[in-house]
């Protein structure tokens, strides 16, 4: 039988999805018909709830109920001692306090949406403002150092003597670039329905990892986990913005717990701009210092960004470039600056996407200054361990990356001399970037159950959020237990099934594969000694987190990507577009050509997305997001991504897993937006560090053409 | 959003009639209407459906001219053959709008009234003399990259949003009106859409319970015409400026010219000083910098727009230049 993993084989789901068959959060409509609570946000960014009216809104037709920090029920606390910020509590309505702008006030609850949403108004708050820190350029000053950043990764990271070799480096580049609040929007906004059944809840959620979804819920509510059942089969989209819960959840869950009936809610995209994850705004400092013939001797780079003072977050965006070139000096830190904003979350790409943004433009300064090409510059900096830990890689193909790269997108064309290439009345340019992103594992269970049909049916909580899970978990399958794809039949998303790892950070496909994997390789085991009773043959398979694997600790286990960009800027009005784009990636072996490469071509969309266009504004007067929403907040339309492209290239990872995968899901985000803004400067000669970079930046540093 | 009655006109006359009623209002497409009825910016009690009016037609008149009707979509004014070849200006206008779903509903009458998309306006937490008069402008002081530079007041830095009423404008279009009466009335668009001053709620000269039944575009000018539209990204977002022009050559000359922004005022923006600037001179950079130093004399940033201005003159004298050449 041919191999299945790795076939370009379309989605399983595919015709459920497009069919309209596939029921996510707010739509399981077999529990009946249920109330809808629409959320009340505050309309200040800092201060305190003095009179809370709701008697209109109770009054108002069709409400159930009003539920505010006066009638909420008692909730556990936030807990910053654990670990995972996703497990944690998240308590609503727990005071009058406002954090910040858009936090909930109120739940109104109804008969139908519209009267929720109308009695929604209804509900007066009269408010104590007191004065916030909304600017994050004015808070620099203000910055302190984490205990550590996101994923447990350390603060600072320090290897010979960073100052006097920069101070003595003979090519300096000294850069500030700046990042802007981003935020996710996957296309299912974020909803719950939840569902009591006297002191047992069903709770239909839209999250990215169950186990930890569920320990939130039972953490917040107070309530036995066993009580607690979590489905969520489908998920649309989310983009780091599910990885936990938000406030839809915990308040359909109470009210539902309230009323005794089943409450649904979902929030407006609005309301998602201030109630879900913000990636932190930026600014971040590299220093490059190199010898004339280009080889590193110093690479630092510092990284500010904003935290929420409730829920501390730090995106661990220096950390690509511990990894990334040979230099003997370096120096990475993160520091934090508190204001009064929503809490900062993972958005696709945490650390990388920011931090590679400038790290890779800032590496198209030194070859600029050197006048080398890009691609030789990196590659004269190529480390042969891991340049900071000493150990060797597991399997890092950058270089090949890149010389596949320039082959395939013809970057012998690249204008050599910055703005000398026109087309019409456009500028035209090349840039390119490289792409790195760390590989992670985590505890994943999952089950095989093969019946005397021949059927075999796997189960894991595990989520597929749009990514193809359910597709390439069939493929694995098939091929372990040796059978035609269509004897598999995978369920997902269920928080009764063994705990997977969800889907998070690029780890679902290769930790959620090696368990099933690992179970149906136990099945095989135990088929090949008995014979299948009627109620079935069961089997189990595991994989411990990295702390416990030990070639997580003697080998760098990365994936590694170069992005090739070329950009037209209109020489008149500075607009930039994209004209076509090329991702070349490594990252072991391909579960799935078709769904990894849709992953890709996503990601390095997003690149496109936050290079060009996206840019959460910040009101500094009140703390409000100002374009919050897609018809402001801008992102591609189709127009804006034409020719684009995602190469894969064959290959195996052994140190990884037995499958010889690893995560890709957010490798085409890493790197993709400084390959586009580097191609903006070769086609003007402009350079621009204050992200996203939109026209009005480029044009004072444009000629008028008279 | 508050609850409201709805009924659906069956000819203008009834319509005009129901909409007397205190607190209804027409609704068209619904493209702009219902997203801002949800934001409780609109808070009508009763809509009066429109969309199904005979209004539909796009005709040839005897003059030379065409009356396009007010619920014609705009994708059926865009697609139609007579406005591509006679008035190419409007078409590749209401092609540089919204999207082809937002075209296929969006209605000539309710494209022409369609309301700002300043943020504030949109946030009913935050100050506004538009949605609510005298409380202010958040916007002057907050964040305002995408608002006026031309005829704004203190009191409102709003732009008016429509890419097709400023190719209504370089055509002098008029607004055929029905008033609860049965009267009707025509106004020149540029005297339809007012500047903000001291009332920025009031955005237009169309009195309370008049109807939009057409437009009329008079004969086509002479000369080539081009719509330019700048914007963030290539498709599906309002123009942070936007060109119309008309120009007619002869021999190196210009003999006549039309000129008009978007994306710049309160109002489409007819620049009559620009036209001035350019009629009789030769058809060369220099008079269109000219053009363009003249049609931009009066502009004023807010500091985020302050690029607006370099940004309007740059893309009148390529649109000029491309039109010039293309004679
Ligand atoms: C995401 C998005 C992007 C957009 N981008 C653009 C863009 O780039 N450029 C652009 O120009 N436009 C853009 N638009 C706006 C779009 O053109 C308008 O929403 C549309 O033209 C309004 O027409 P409608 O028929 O749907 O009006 P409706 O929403 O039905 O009505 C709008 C207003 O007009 C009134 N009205 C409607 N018809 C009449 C009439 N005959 N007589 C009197 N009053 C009437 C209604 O009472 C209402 O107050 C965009 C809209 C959206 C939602
Ligand atoms: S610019 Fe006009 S619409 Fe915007 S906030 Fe000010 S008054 Fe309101």
């Amino acid at each position: 039988m041919a191999t299945m993993t790795g076939q370009p084989i379309n989605r399983i789901d595919g015709p459920l999805k497009v069919s309209g068959k596939a029921t996510y959060a707010y739509e399981h409509w077999d529990v009946g018909e249920p109330l809808y609570g629409f959320i009340v946000g505050a309309t200040i960014g800092k201060g305190r709830i003095v009179q809370i009216d709701t008697t209109g809104a109770e009054r108002s037709p069709g409400v159930r109920m009003v539920m505010t920090y006066r009638n909420a029920p008692a909730q556990g606390p936030r807990d910053a001692s654990i670990p995972s910020q996703y497990s944690r509590a998240y308590p609503m309505l727990s005071g009058p306090d406002i954090h910040h702008y858009g936090e909930p006030v109120a739940l109104v609850v109804a008969t139908t949406y519209e009267q929720a949403r109308a009695a929604a108004s209804l509900v007066e708050v009269e408010y104590a403002v007191l004065s916030g820190h909304f600017d994050f350029a004015k808070r620099l000053d203000k910055a302190y150092a984490p205990k550590a950043v996101n994923a447990g990764l350390a603060t600072d990271s320090a290897v010979g003597n960073f100052d006097t070799a920069f101070k003595s480096a003979d090519v300096k580049i000294d850069q500030v670039y700046t990042t802007p609040y981003q935020f996710s929007q996957p296309m299912e906004p974020h909803c719950c329905l939840a569902v009591p059944n006297g002191d047992d809840l069903t709770v239909y959620v839209s999250a990215q990892i169950l186990a930890e979804a569920h320990t939130a819920i039972a953490s917040t509510l107070k309530i036995d986990p066993l009580r607690i059942r979590l489905v969520t089969p489908y998920v649309g989209g989310g983009f780091g913005s599910k990885l936990g819960i938000h406030g839809e959840t915990i308040l359909a869950a109470l009210a539902a717990r309230a009323l005794k009936e089943p409450v649904k809610i979902a929030m407006t995209r609005q309301q998602i701009f201030h109630l879900v994850s913000v990636r932190p705004a930026t600014s971040q400092r590299v220093r490059l210092g190199a010898g004339r013939d280009g080889r590193l001797v110093a690479l630092g780079h510092d990284v500010t960004m904003f935290t929420s003072p409730i829920s501390e977050y730090a995106e661990q965006s220096a950390t690509s470039a511990r990894g990334l070139y040979a230099a003997p000096n370096r120096l990475t830190r993160h520091r934090l600056t508190a204001l009064d904003l929503p809490r900062g979350e993972d958005v696709r790409a945490p650390g990388e996407a920011p931090g590679l943004h400038a790290f890779e433009s800032a590496m198209d300064e030194l070859a600029h200054a050197l006048n080398m090409d890009p691609i030789e510059l990196r590659i004269l900096n190529e480390p042969k361990v891991h340049p900071e830990e000493g150990i060797p890689f597991s399997d890092r193909r950058l270089v090949e990356c890149m010389r596949e790269g320039a082959r395939r997108f013809g970057w012998e064309r690249r204008p050599a001399k910055p703005a000398s290439v026109r087309d019409g009345r456009w500028l035209v340019g090349y840039g390119m970037a490289a792409a790195i992103r760390g590989q992670f594992q985590m505890t994943s269970k999952a089950k095989v159950r093969m019946g005397p049909d021949g059927i075999a049916v796997v189960q894991s909580d595990m989520t597929d959020i749009g990514t193809g899970t359910y597709t390439i978990v069939a493929q694995v399958a098939a091929d372990a237990l040796g059978v035609p794809l269509d004897r598999v039949r995978v369920e997902l998303g269920r928080s009764d099934y063994p705990a997977g790892a969800g889907s998070g950070g690029s780890w679902g496909a290769s930790n959620t594969c090696t368990s099933v994997h690992r179970a149906c390789m136990a099945l095989r085991e135990k088929l090949r000694i008995g014979k299948i009773p009627a109620e079935g043959m069961e089997a189990e398979g595991e994989i411990a987190a990295m702390s416990e694997e030990p070639n997580y600790k003697n080998y760098s286990i990365f994936t590694y990507g170069a992005h090739f960009a070329e950009v037209g800027v209109d020489v008149d009005t500075a607009e930039i577009r994209l004209r076509r784009m090329l991702g070349v990636f490594a990252a072991g072996r391909i579960l799935n050509a078709k769904t990894a490469r849709s992953q890709l071509i996503g990601g390095m969309t997003w690149g496109v997305s936050s290079a060009l266009l996206e840019d959460g504004t910040v009101d500094a007067r009140t703390g409000a997001f100002v374009n919050r929403d897609l018809a402001e907040y801008l992102v591609p339309v189709h127009a804006d991504i034409p020719e684009i492209d995602a190469i894969l290239l064959d290959g195996f990872d052994g140190k990884a897993n037995e499958l010889g995968a690893k995560g890709l899901g957010e490798l085409g985000n890493c790197g993709a937006n400084a390959a586009v803004a580097n191609a903006v400067f070769n086609a003007t000669g402009v350079r621009v560090r204050d992200f996203p970079i939109t026209l009005d930046k480029v044009l004072p540093a444009l000629p008028r053409e008279v | 959003m508050r609850p409201f009655t709805y009924e659906r006109a069956i000819d203008p006359e009834a319509a005009v009639a129901a909409v007397s009623k205190a607190g209804a209002k027409f609704i068209s497409g619904g493209t702009n209407l219902l997203d801002l009825m949800k934001l409780e910016i609109e808070r009508p009690i009763h809509l009066v459906d429109i969309s199904r009016l005979p209004l539909k037609d796009i005709k040839e008149e005897p003059d030379g001219g065409m009356r396009i009707g007010a619920q014609a979509t705009n994708s059926d004014v865009a697609a139609d053959i007579r406005v591509r070849t006679r008035y190419p200006v409007l078409s590749q206008a209401l092609l540089a709008g919204a999207s082809g779903q937002l075209r296929n509903k969006a209605s000539v009458g309710g494209n022409l009234l369609q309301r700002t998309r300043c943020p504030y306006f949109y946030d009913t937490a935050a100050s506004c003399n538009k949605r609510d008069p005298s409380s202010g402008c958040a916007a002057i002081g907050g964040i305002n990259r995408g608002h006026a530079i031309l005829g704004a007041s203190d009191a409102c830095i709003a732009t008016h949003p429509s890419d097709m009423a400023v190719a209504m404008v370089v055509l002098d279009a008029e607004i055929e009106l029905l008033d609860a009466d049965r009267a009707t009335r025509r106004i020149a668009i540029g005297d339809f859409h007012r500047l903000p001053g001291t009332t920025p709620h009031i955005e237009t000269a169309l009195k309370t319970g008049e109807m939009i039944t057409g437009v009329v575009l008079p004969a086509p000018p002479e000369g080539r015409q081009f719509y330019r539209k700048v914007r963030d990204r290539a498709s599906y977002a309002f123009a942070l400026v936007s060109v119309a022009v008309v120009v007619a050559t002869e021999r190196g000359t210009i003999t006549s010219a039309r000129v008009a922004f978007g994306g710049v005022a309160h109002k489409p923006w007819r620049a009559k000083e620009a036209e001035a600037a350019l009629t009789g001179g030769t058809a060369t950079m220099a008079t269109y910098w000219a053009a363009a130093e003249a049609a931009m004399a009066g502009a004023t940033g807010r500091g985020h727009n302050d690029f607006k201005i370099e940004l309007a003159k740059r893309t009148l004298c390529r649109t000029l230049a491309h039109a010039a050449q293309e004679n």
